[in-house]
């Protein structure tokens, strides 16, 4: 194609969003303004669980200050949970009322208390200092187990439990034979730690009412803008659509943290009107580790039988899976859905059962962050697989080779219910070995041990189900919400492109990788593509961008929109060109008739379509505009080989990654330069979960991490450079051919990471440490294992 | 109080509060929204500024102390539409991904490559750790460094 070619599919095109971001001209949510707007401060509870008493008549005479509400000023609908999870009895989920500011009890610290809001920050702080709030301190659930004995006392005492669901997939009996009668069984206890998201962005929120017109306008730091008009709308504030524009603009990374609707949201447009001024919140740091959803937190015990020759017969999985305090926008389905139905993993397992009790507890809500359910499942398939291995002598590579899936078994019908319908995963780990030098790794070790440190390597090949979703599966599944996506493509008269979409941009390149789409269809440059996100107003609905689905739904949006466009212009073209449509080819952009010289190109045909002098009226209508939704047939797989490699000081217990490698199958690549930068950010926070990072309570409910001084981020020199590589293997189902990448080096590498940390020190006899393997713990096993020995 | 202050080439007098923070002034009363606020314990370097030509994090100082001084923050960098090579660098090898961290961390590097113009990786990756980014594994950072201290005249 003339403009398109060095544009479309499979390009490393340079990014169209980077400039703005460069010069410091983007635009987050706190870099708006509003007129005459009002600032907040949003006081909240020190305590994980109490009664609790408020006055704030002193603070509300406090220098600048507007106005202050509390709970029982906030009238208005509970925060809604998305995805309805029923227990295995047949009972609907525990879903215990969740007010945007808590009215008479508080069961988390951070949980909002009282909404100050003044004609600054500061005045805004200073009166907080003059509420006066008396706590009645209540006993403390953190841990899970205790959760479990009603007599420690509940989280909410409207209902009669701390269990949120009991829940089961699979067929236990087959298991519980499988395991009576197999060769051997492996067994493994799992905590997968507590994150943080910590996007560098902290949230932020403005509420701006119109008074004239009823229009609500709220400025938000969100992964699916129509998403929190639908929750916050219908369910918290009783707003129809029409009176109700929720803007997303630039948001600086979400990672899961910024799909749900926070209270926060609700506040500042509730109060825009009650004091009829915007309203404007912007956490802080130690703020964002309190209130926004932390990820993971599941304690899990597995059970792995093989037969004698190292072949999978069943797994057997029991996990408690930590809600926090309230249910969080997908908090149920991430332990469940997203987390069981991955637990055959690359192999052929048989036989699988998952339960999982749910658990609420005095700690901040959990939801899905970066993987979402899919980590904590890979985490535990391929713990317990390199375990096996080791006891019985079998290879890393081997135990995997003997059970992965094979190519020519797609579509797999796994035993917990999803259907893959493609993968490679030989090829993956072949390409892996060879790009991290498996073969040199025995003299590497041999080198280490010269110097005293303790080498190890670790591999993690893994599956993943994203592309979320087809809105009848997940609708069966619970889900309150359907998962397809919407794109409108709109040729303009002289021939350039806006597509609005559904998908929202947080970081992934958007910009540049649907103005791919449309070089490539379409034949012309990415600089004559404008992708528009972000703003119900703008855009005819969407769904928004999580479970890396942008390309694999949005994405396919836009080509179904394409498709329209293509058809309309060929009808328009065939009536100039006096030729039949069906003889118009698309060919380089332009509109031919086969056969002949004659063609046009799109900015003639859309120039026609604007301008419709010479025009089939009776046929079409004028203009070249065009939406379309789309919902998929099925998720999509995207699977491959992590192998990490590490060099442990046993005198310090220090782990260093000596190198980190990864080779996906995320389907077709659009843009490979972008598609690598995803994974290397996957990688960094699947390092971070195995080595750095925890969300650590006391007893009391005191987040101990909570602040950079204290919450162990990934920084520059945690890292070597990530060796990244990709074998393709199409999605069947969409016409891209693509899978997602967004999770995937998250999602595959912590086990690689800890198995190669137990392979340093299993000559020790140490044969599993718990994430985050920090020098502390891995010291300490080094020297326990001495003890013994 | 009354300070005076020079800000990306150009004269600023104005009156603040003694406990204004330099990005507060930076970013509310000047409204460089360019400097971001990532944290509140001085440890992500968001805020990255160069200061009197040292980079520093503008969360960690007052106003009234950059009183006199002369300021450069990411809106200042580039020379009219062209780049400067640190912003190019991180251009061509997507070294930013939201964005956010990006304006401290051309500004963190623009002095490290000033100060050590045959800067090994391993000396970017030691030199960064004031500067936290979430997207980018650092990986593609470290890359554009690199580049950009070639072209600085490393």
């Amino acid at each position: 194609m003339p403009d398109g070619g060095s544009t479309g599919i499979g390009a490393s095109v340079k990014r169209k969003e980077d400039y703005r971001f460069l010069v410091g001209e983007g635009n987050y949510t706190d870099d708006i303004n509003r007129p005459n707007q009002t600032y907040t401060y949003m006081l909240r509870s020190s305590s994980a669980h109490a009664k609790f008493s408020i006055d704030t008549s002193k603070a509300s005479k406090a220098n600048g200050v507007v106005k202050i509400f509390v709970g029982t000023d906030m009238e208005v609908g509970s925060i809604p949970c998305g995805w309805q999870v029923d227990s295995k009895d047949g009972t609907p989920m525990r879903e215990p009322a969740h007010p945007p500011i808590a009215k008479d009890k508080v069961r988390y610290v951070g949980e909002i208390i009282a909404v100050i809001i003044a004609e600054s920050l500061e005045d805004a702080k200073n009166a907080a200092e003059l509420v006066d709030v008396n706590y009645d301190d209540i006993p403390v659930i953190i841990d899970m187990q205790d959760a479990l004995d009603n007599s420690k006392g509940l989280v909410h005492d409207e209902i009669d439990s701390n269990v949120c669901y009991d829940w089961e997939l699979g067929d236990s009996e087959a298991v519980d034979k499988a395991i009576s009668e197999a060769a051997h069984i492996t067994s493994l206890d799992i905590r997968n730690n507590r994150l943080i998201p910590n996007a560098m962005e902290t949230r932020s929120a403005i509420g701006d009412y119109e008074h004239a017109t009823g229009q609500y306008t709220l400025y938000t730091t969100s992964q699916n803008p129509h998403v929190i008009r639908l929750l916050m709308g219908a369910f918290v504030l009783g707003l129809p659509e029409h009176k109700l524009r929720v803007i997303a603009p630039d948001v600086g990374g979400g990672f899961g943290s910024k799909i749900f609707h926070y209270a926060e949201e609700a506040i500042v447009t509730w109060a825009s009107n009650k004091i009829r001024r915007p309203v404007k919140w912007t956490s802080d740091r130690s703020e964002a580790f309190i209130s926004d959803a932390h990820g993971r937190d599941h304690v899990t015990s597995v059970k792995l039988a093989l037969d004698k020759d190292g072949k999978f017969l069943a797994l057997k999985v029991d996990t408690l899976a930590n809600m926090g305090a309230y249910l969080s926008t997908f908090a149920s389905s991430v332990p469940t859905y997203l987390y069981a139905t991955l637990l055959a993993g690359t192999y052929t397992t048989p036989a699988i059962h998952c339960n999982v009790k749910s658990i609420f507890t005095n700690t901040v809500p959990v939801d899905a962050y970066r993987g979402a359910g899919r980590p904590e499942a890979t985490y535990l398939i391929e713990r317990i697989v390199d375990k096996a291995a080791r006891e019985m002598g079998i290879s890393q590579v081997e135990i995997r080779r003997k059970n992965f899936i094979p190519v020519d078994a797609f579509p797999y019908q796994t035993p917990v219910a999803l259907q893959y319908d493609s993968g490679n995963y030989n090829a993956t780990l072949d390409a892996a070995l060879k790009k991290a030098d498996y073969e040199g790794f025995a003299a590497r070790k041999a080198d280490s041990a010269k110097r005293g440190m303790l080498r190890g390597i670790g591999f993690s090949t893994y599956l993943e189900a994203c592309g979320i979703a087809p809105s009848a599966v997940v609708g069966s599944l619970g889900a309150r919400a359907g998962l397809f996506e919407c794109a409108e493509v709109r040729v303009h008269p002289t021939g350039s492109v806006t597509v609005f979409t559904g998908s929202h941009s947080h970081g992934q390149g958007h910009e540049t990788t649907f103005a791919q789409l449309v070089s490539e269809k379409l034949g012309i440059s990415t600089d004559m593509v404008e992708i528009s996100h972000g703003d119900t107003n703008n855009i005819p609905f969407g769904m928004g961008t999580y479970g890396s689905r942008s390309l694999a739904v949005g994405g396919e949006a836009i080509v179904k929109a394409m498709d329209k466009v293509i058809a309309k212009a060929k009808k328009i073209a065939a009536h100039i060109m006096e030729a039949s449509a069906d003889d118009i080819e698309l060919n380089n952009g332009n509109f031919e008739i086969a056969g002949t010289d004659k063609s046009m190109s799109l900015a003639d045909i859309s120039l026609a379509a604007y301008v419709p002098h010479n025009y089939p009226h009776e046929e079409l209508e004028p203009g070249l505009d065009e939406k379309a939704f789309y919902d998929p047939l099925n998720f999509t797989y995207p699977g491959g080989c992590h192998i990490c490699e590490v060099e442990i000081n046993p005198n310090t217990g220090e782990v260093k990654v000596e190198g980190m490698t990864a080779v996906d199958d995320v389907g077709k690549v659009i843009n490979p330069m972008i598609v690598e930068g995803q994974i290397h950010g996957g990688l960094a926070q699947g390092i971070g979960q195995a080595l750095l990072e925890n969300a650590a309570y006391d007893n009391n409910g005191q987040l101990l991490s909570g602040s950079y001084m204290d919450y162990a981020m990934p920084r520059a020199d945690n890292f070597v450079d990530f060796k990244v590589g990709n074998e393709v293997t199409l999605c069947t189902h969409n016409s891209l051919g693509v899978k997602g990448c967004g999770e995937v080096g998250a999602i595959g590498s912590p086990p690689a990471v800890i198995n190669a940390v137990v392979d340093a020190l299993s000559e020790l006899g140490v044969d599993d440490i718990s994430m985050p393997a920090t020098s502390e713990k891995v010291w300490n096993a080094i020297n326990q294992a001495k003890n013994k020995n | 109080m009354e300070i005076s202050l020079k800000i990306n080439g150009k004269d600023v007098k104005a009156e603040v509060k003694p406990n204004t923070l330099l990005s507060t002034f930076i970013r509310e009363n000047l409204q460089l929204t360019g400097t971001h606020i990532g944290c509140d314990t001085s440890q992500c370097g968001a805020c990255a500024v160069h200061l009197n030509g040292d980079a520093v994090k503008s969360c960690a100082i007052l106003v009234a102390q950059a009183n006199g001084a002369e300021i450069t923050t990411i809106e200042g960098i580039a020379n009219g539409d062209e780049l400067h090579p640190m912003q190019q660098a991180f251009h061509e090898n997507h070294g930013l991904q939201c964005g956010y961290c990006t304006p401290g961390m051309v500004m963190s590097s623009i002095k490290l490559v000033e100060n050590n113009p045959n800067i090994s990786e391993e000396e970017i990756r030691k030199g960064l750790e004031g500067n936290i980014c979430r997207c980018t594994g650092y990986h593609n950072i470290v890359k554009s460094v690199k580049q950009a201290a070639t072209v600085m005249g490393g």
